[in-house]
């Protein structure tokens, strides 16, 4: 097995940046002491049980908690007459609804009341003993089911949008996305090859390992303090506060250590049940989830149905392309569809395009994203189109990739002009992986894809505080779910020029630092990181001016090298950081500086993988033999986590390409809501996972930082579906591509071979 | 509902505690003695988040009822460093990077000290089915299974 | 003069015109120029990021709008 290899052009002489020092937060974690949400306890605490919807979709005619108050030990009821209804131009409207349900239910597992208690099992017994009466209603689980003539609707006022003549009947299709270019018809007819291929995917859930939780302290004045998991403690604040009808200054929240969100703990499902509560309670409440109501009421990504069309010359050349895209939302609009259509052919410059994508509502819960949503299915029909367009031309599958890749200067498919892109440079870190050129055996295949993702920017706030002994204190309103703290101090460290180690990184709660925007969109290294420089570059500023006031001389005689002050126009000795600090206050006060800012010009992510795969002709089982990824990461500040970053995603990957799946029964009711069924990889299911870090800086960031966290998710299917076809000579074209799916495939052979249309 | 008294061992302590008949080990563990680094990832033994050693079998703790423990010896991740010293295998994740979010990472060295346990010089193949009961989702498992053969390695080494 | 580029969903204020030459200092007055000339424009407009010569910014109300900028509203996007 190979270790990861950094390819760089011209790297810069950094002291910290691109080296491996243990995480600040990993020791608490292997000796158990890390405190995750549900692992907190307070004086008095209440433990909180939530009521769910046992139907699809369901009139609520009448909810009586009489009999639930009345059992001993039940300290607060909550229902949806506790709650404020909101404007349904709120952005927030439809959040507050699947908070819990109003008129109806639109999922199972949709919240209907919550209830705290003196111990869990009285909590539990309590939603028992609530009395609800339901109109059952009749439900559509797919895109197919709900976009039919007469389906039945989810919600009366739904008008598709961007639909020409304007929507004036209500719909299960919330809206409708177009992004087009140049002639696709000419574009087709100048093509050599032309193959459209339709597919399907299914709905699949983010699968971190602490499920929701959170501990909510409030007070008789209406002001709460909230330890929850989430991914964005001051979207938990915001959202909890529109719930409530409060004002987000009423509400402090602390963000415990997170145990894994992916972007599924991006919104809230528990906080106000729990904040409320609490007030009615007057005790703390603690609400964690089972695994079952994770799965059931949380996530998941939007099953999909995809229809993919491209045009090529024999030369390899890309003339046209075209897609249908139809994504579920769950059972609120979102913007799923529409960020598939954003996805789809943006790594390669196609001249002739047309993408019509669709956002659908079905009656199951509520789609959130899921690293780099909507882009893997996508991917998967795109980079699958292409593998069977290099075997009609006759080209391999990686140069026809090179040779189409978009690169610096093209438009993308939303309009703006790429800017350095690293996609060429992942792909030829691909093919001289030995890896590329390992022999295969019987039954044995490789297959290769691309992947994209935008990346955000988004506002950040970072704090640095010098303590006396010249340690600092790095303090960012960003939640760390992937190493992030390592990664702050890493930086600090470069501008500060004293060691990691001597820098406290921490995650500020919502009082003590300023509004920082969720950890998602890969933009936390980004736009978080390019705070805490700003802040560590102000008070290098200010230890300059310190030193010259040390030195009684001018401040501009002062620079600043490897942590020191240093006199360029005379002779006093350095002055390092720690006897700066330990002057401080003789010197004008503590040393403490701030910054935030609203980062621009995030890079997008690129990466390439290829993978080997063994098909087992009497059980459909496909073993993945070797799995290689390379990825432009801009600039590696941690390597070890940006590796981890890249492994995560491809098995994640992995998981959704082969087994993964939400089964519903005929009544819309979950079959597979445990990790038993729902099947996710573990350690035998998989080799090493080789890593290629290629580092293309994106010019805007001060150490030219690219996000990395979420595009290696995208290209695992598709290279896993290719590899599947060069070993057995069958395509897939439905996830997951799971054992019985393939047997079938390659018992039949009808439907899923070449040359289909 | 009357509460069941139990005796038992863990991490070298004698211990006891009062638990319901029908509570997991797990939330005894976590709710009567606060010992907060077995996690419930599932509650259904299928993601070994709560793993401890039961007279030194790997044992996901959801799965027994507080009562039985009754007697027995237990290990958590809080026992296994000894005094300062960590143990290799937390010493190895942490410089292996073998850890992100954190949560299974508890199950994960319970899981692989059973393992070297029973088997001091395991191959890559027995680490990974060795470690087959443990779910992650934010490494990939790669820099897991490197980490628990370099601690395998040198506990073999000082042994 | 910048070049502001329009989509799909923009053109149809302006009647299938998918290209407009204009300056203006900031986005805010950009905005405020094009719904002058293409009325209901400013509302489709708001909420989206704006791509200034390729870089994307969100919340960009008062980012100046350099000479001969290429400009294009893009949706805000998110990420898991």
């Amino acid at each position: 097995m190979t270790n990861p290899e950094e390819t760089t052009p011209s790297k810069p002489d950094y002291k910290y940046i691109g080296t491996r020092p243990i995480r600040p937060d990993g020791l608490d974690k292997v000796t158990g002491r890390a405190r995750f949400a549900a692992d907190l306890s307070l004086p008095g605490m209440l433990a909180g049980h939530v009521l769910r919807s046992p139907h699809a979709h369901a009139r609520i005619v009448s909810i009586d908690t009489s009999a639930a108050e009345a059992i001993a030990g039940v300290k607060a009821v909550v229902t949806r007459s506790d709650f404020p209804d909101l404007d349904p131009a709120n952005p927030e409207y439809n959040v507050t609804r699947n908070l819990m349900a109003r008129d109806k239910v639109l999922y199972e597992g949709h919240v209907v009341a919550a209830v705290a208690a003196s111990s869990r099992h009285i909590a539990k017994l309590a939603t028992e003993a609530i009395a609800v009466e339901y109109e059952v209603l009749p439900h559509v689980l797919t895109v197919d089911e709900a976009m039919a003539d007469g389906a039945p609707l989810l919600h009366s006022d739904l008008l598709t949008q961007n639909v020409e003549p304007e929507a004036t009947e209500a719909s299960n299709v919330a809206r409708r996305t177009v992004l087009e270019r140049g002639d696709v018809e000419a574009g087709f007819a100048e093509a050599d090859v032309v193959i459209e291929r339709e597919f399907t995917t299914k709905p699949v859930h983010q699968g971190y390992i602490e499920p929701h939780a959170v501990v909510a302290d409030t007070s008789q004045d209406d002001t709460s303090v909230v330890w929850c998991s989430s991914q964005g403690h001051f979207r938990v604040q915001s959202q909890t506060a529109t719930m409530l009808g409060w004002e987000s200054s009423q509400i402090k929240v602390i963000p415990a250590e997170i145990g894994g969100g992916f972007g599924g703990k991006t919104t809230i499902y528990l906080e106000p049940l729990a904040v409320l509560l609490s007030r009615k309670a007057n005790r703390p409440v603690k609400l964690v989830m089972s695994r079952d109501e994770v799965f059931r009421a949380t996530g998941p990504t939007s099953g999909t149905r995809i229809r993919v069309k491209l045009g090529a010359k024999k030369d390899g050349t890309l003339t046209a392309g075209k897609a249908w895209l139809a994504y579920e939302d769950g059972a609120f609009p979102g913007i799923w569809g529409m960020l598939g259509c954003w996805c789809i052919f943006t790594p390669y410059d196609i001249p002739n395009f047309h993408i019509e994508g669709f956002d659908v509502v079905v009656n199951k819960p509520v789609n959130i994203a899921y690293r780099a949503p909507s882009a893997p299915m996508a991917a998967f029909a795109t980079e699958t189109v292409l593998d069977e367009i290099a075997r009609a031309v006759g080209i391999d599958p990686l140069d026809l990739r090179l040779q189409n890749a978009a690169k610096e200067g093209d438009a993308s498919p939303l309009g703006p002009k790429h800017g350095p892109i690293g996609l060429s440079e992942t792909l030829d870190a691909i093919r001289k992986h030995p890896h590329y050129s390992a022999p295969l055996g019987p039954n044995q295949g490789r297959g290769v894809a691309t992947g994209y993702w935008f990346n955000i920017g988004e506002s950040s706030s970072a704090s640095v505080n010098l303590n006396e002994n010249g340690t600092a204190v790095v303090a960012t309103g960003s939640p760390d779910i992937g190493g992030s703290r390592a990664s702050m101090a890493i930086m600090a460290a470069e501008v500060l020029g004293i060691h990691p180690d001597r820098i406290r990184p921490v995650v500020g709660d919502t009082e003590s630092i300023g509004f920082t925007d969720t950890t998602e969109g890969s933009r936390t290294t980004f736009a978080t990181g390019w705070a805490v420089i700003e802040a560590c570059r102000k008070i290098v500023t200010e230890l300059k001016s310190r030193a010259a006031t040390m030195w009684d001389v001018d401040g501009e005689e002062v620079e600043w090298v490897d942590g020191e002050a240093r006199h360029t126009k005379g002779d006093n000795d350095p002055l390092p950081l720690a006897k700066i600090t330990a002057a401080a206050k003789q010197t004008g006060g503590p040393l403490t500086a701030s910054a935030s800012l609203n980062a621009k010009g995030a890079g997008p992510a690129f990466c390439s993988q290829v993978c080997d795969v063994e098909v087992d002709p009497e059980t459909g089982l496909v073993t993945i033999l070797r799995f290689t990824t390379a990825q432009d990461a801009g600039r590696a500040i941690h390597p070890s986590y940006v590796e981890g970053q890249m492994q995560g995603g491809v098995v994640q990957g992995i998981g959704w390409a082969l087994n993964e799946e939400y089964i519903f029964d005929g009544n819309g009711i979950m079959e597979n809501a445990g990790f038993l069924d729902y099947r996710m990889p573990v350690a035998s299911d998989l080799p090493m996972i080789d890593t290629i870090i290629v580092e293309v800086p994106n010019p805007v960031h001060p150490y030219g930082v690219r996000g990395v966290g979420e595009v290696g998710i995208v290209p695992p299917i598709p290279a896993i579906a290719n590899a599947i076809h060069d070993a057995t000579g069958v395509r897939l074209r439905d996830l997951p591509m799971s054992p019985v799916r393939v047997l079938e495939a390659l018992t039949n052979g009808n439907g899923n071979s070449d040359g289909d249309a | 509902m009357s509460r069941t008294h139990v005796s038992c061992t863990i991490n070298g302590d004698e211990t006891e505690f009062l638990c319901s008949d029908d509570q997991s080990l797990l939330n005894a563990l976590r709710d009567e003695l606060l010992l907060t680094g077995v996690k419930e990832g599932c509650g259904t033994g299928d993601c070994g988040a709560c793993s401890i050693l039961l007279d030194g079998r790997l044992t996901c703790s959801c799965l027994i009822f507080a009562p039985e423990a009754e007697g027995s010896t237990i290990l958590t991740v809080e026992g296994l460093a000894e005094g300062d010293h960590l143990h290799p295998l937390q010493q190895c994740f942490l410089e292996g990077a073998a850890l992100q979010c954190g949560v299974c990472t508890p199950g994960f060295l319970i899981a692989a000290k059973a393992l070297l346990d029973n088997n001091p010089d395991p191959t890559e193949t027995e680490v990974r089915y060795g470690l087959a009961g443990n779910l992650c989702r934010c490494t990939g498992y790669d820099k897991i299974v490197r980490s628990v053969l370099e601690a395998a390695s040198q506990m073999r080494e000082s042994a | 003069m910048a070049r502001i580029f329009l989509g799909l969903e923009q053109r149809r204020f302006t009647g299938g015109v998918a290209e407009v030459e204009m300056q203006a200092s900031t986005v805010k007055q950009l905005i405020a120029k094009l719904e002058a000339r293409f009325p209901g424009i400013a509302e489709q407009l708001e909420g989206t990021a704006v791509a200034i010569d390729g870089s994307i910014v969100a919340h960009a109300t008062y980012e100046p709008v350099p000479e001969d900028a290429e400009i294009h509203f893009v949706p805000t996007p998110s990420g898991g």
